[in-house]
């Protein structure tokens, strides 16, 4: 091989760069998100009422697109009634709706969004839900 | 048929993945099967064709340049077009790796007014860096779900490229810009005759099969949502070899993930091995010193010489027999 020296050093960097998430990831167990919805308003709820806004797969995939137009409806229009695909009314606010049952933010949110590295900019505006009383759920580990 | 005939494969890729997965349900086969078998052909293709290029011999310098080349002392030379050491070689190289500037002297030609004019053509060069570049975004970006936890460089990626927070899920510049960038170098060679003339099946195989891959996922992160805790659920479990297949993904993750897996086996077979071939461009690795460092040439042979004192040993008494005279007696 001609210039074997720098051709090989070359390659081993390159090798080096592309199996990144290999290497990198040795060792480390990967551990699944695991969303809770175990909060207590949730919990006072007669067990055929503890439904969400929409159906659940609805939910994961479309709920940031609902906030979204929530979000527009409500600075924009007035619009503070939303009214879900099985005729029940909501209000249209992340604070005192969303997060009335789903008080966990760092169990119910964070848990995917942290996962998935996605950063939604809900709580540059909104006011984050104080998460200090001591409840089942939050009592192991904290996400940095 | 050399436009057409990639445009009907990738066509082919894409609805092989849809059968495969929502027809016949083989999930662990494109989820799993495929990807590591596309990614070891990656890896012993890339590193198999760089050795072979590697083995090539480079008898001499190239000095193929638009610059001065280093001679007398009065002469200024110009270090970085014509470069004389390894310093200047490595400038000259940066600035190709990084900033294309070969393509950067891109010219058109054409005849006006009966005189053939050429002028500067800037444009393959734009659309070139903005494709790469916004190529190299979107692999950073993807880290996200090959990692965990996810390095800070992955994070300044995906918040730079969201930075103006349009929409939601965030809008990616990148995704725009890739677009149409390689809509550019598509449609060019369908526009402009001579290039449409030189253009093979295997030019405008490798743009279907990205613009395919970049369509897929805009599709998959904008429109028809997937379960995206279950992707990087499916993802870690192939780079920490404990791969399973989770519940809820979309067909849409696997026709995206078998485009991937085509290009990173089609890669080493194909004129995209630019990547490591730009490394190894001897008009543009080397530096022009010929007249300063003898080169000899790696495929000289050794010469076998039979020198005349070494016949006349052999042949001594046999030329004194014939009268015929000897140096050494």
């Amino acid at each position: 091989m001609y210039d074997g020296g720098k051709i090989i050093t070359g390659l081993v960097v390159f090798i080096g760069l592309v199996t990144f998430p290999l290497w990198s990831n040795v060792g480390k167990a990967a551990k699944k998100p695991d969303p809770k919805i175990d909060t207590p308003v949730i919990q006072q709820l007669p067990e055929k009422e503890r439904k969400c806004i929409e159906p659940k797969a609805l939910m994961q995939a479309e709920h940031m697109k609902i906030l979204n137009d929530w979000r527009d409806a409500v600075v924009r229009d007035g619009n503070r009634i939303y009214v879900s695909s099985s005729g029940k009314s909501f209000n249209m606010s992340l604070q005192k709706e969303c997060m009335n049952c789903h008080s966990n933010k760092k169990k119910f949110c964070d848990e995917c969004h942290n996962y998935a590295d996605v950063k939604p900019y809900c709580w540059t505006c909104h006011i984050e839900p104080k998460e200090k009383e001591k409840v089942a759920w939050a009592s192991i580990e904290e996400n940095s | 048929m050399r436009l057409w005939l990639p445009l009907i494969a990738v066509l082919a890729l894409i609805l092989i993945a849809y059968a495969g997965v929502s027809g016949a349900g083989m999930n662990y086969l494109f989820g799993v099967f495929i990807p590591y078998i596309a990614f070891l052909i990656f890896l012993i293709g890339f590193i198999s064709r760089v050795v072979k290029w590697g083995r090539s011999p480079v008898p001499f310098r190239i000095p193929t340049t638009a610059g001065q080349e280093k001679s007398l002392p009065w002469i200024k030379d110009n270090k970085i077009d014509n470069p004389s050491t390894t310093g200047g070689v490595i400038i000259r190289m940066l600035l190709e790796v990084f900033l294309f500037r070969s393509l950067f002297r891109n010219l058109k030609s054409e005849l006006s007014g009966g005189k053939l004019a050429y002028g500067s053509a800037k444009w393959l060069w734009l659309a070139g860096l903005a494709f790469h570049y916004s190529f190299l975004t979107i692999l950073i970006r993807h880290l996200r779900f090959f990692t965990e936890p996810i390095p800070f460089f992955v994070k300044w990626a995906e918040t730079l490229d969201g930075i103006l927070q349009v929409g939601v899920p965030t809008f990616y510049q990148t995704d725009m810009v890739i677009l149409a960038a390689v809509a550019y170098l598509f449609l060019r060679r369908v526009f402009v005759p001579q290039l449409r003339y030189i253009s093979l099946a295997n030019d405008y195989f490798p743009l279907f099969l990205i613009l395919s891959i970049a369509v897929s996922g805009i599709l998959m992160r904008y429109f028809f949502k997937t379960n995206i805790v279950g992707v990087k659920e499916l993802t870690m479990g192939l780079v920490t070899f404990s791969p399973k297949i989770p519940e809820g993904i979309g067909v849409i993750f696997y026709i995206h993930l078998f485009l991937v897996s085509i290009l990173f086996a089609y890669f080493p077979f194909s004129k995209l091995m630019h990547m490591g071939g730009v490394f190894l461009s001897p008009t543009r690795n080397l530096a022009n010193n010929n007249r300063a460092v003898r080169h000899i040439n790696p495929w000289n042979y050794p010469v076998k010489v039979h020198t005349y004192e070494e016949y006349e040993d052999e042949f001594r008494e046999v030329m004194k027999e014939a009268g015929i005279p000897v140096e050494k007696e």
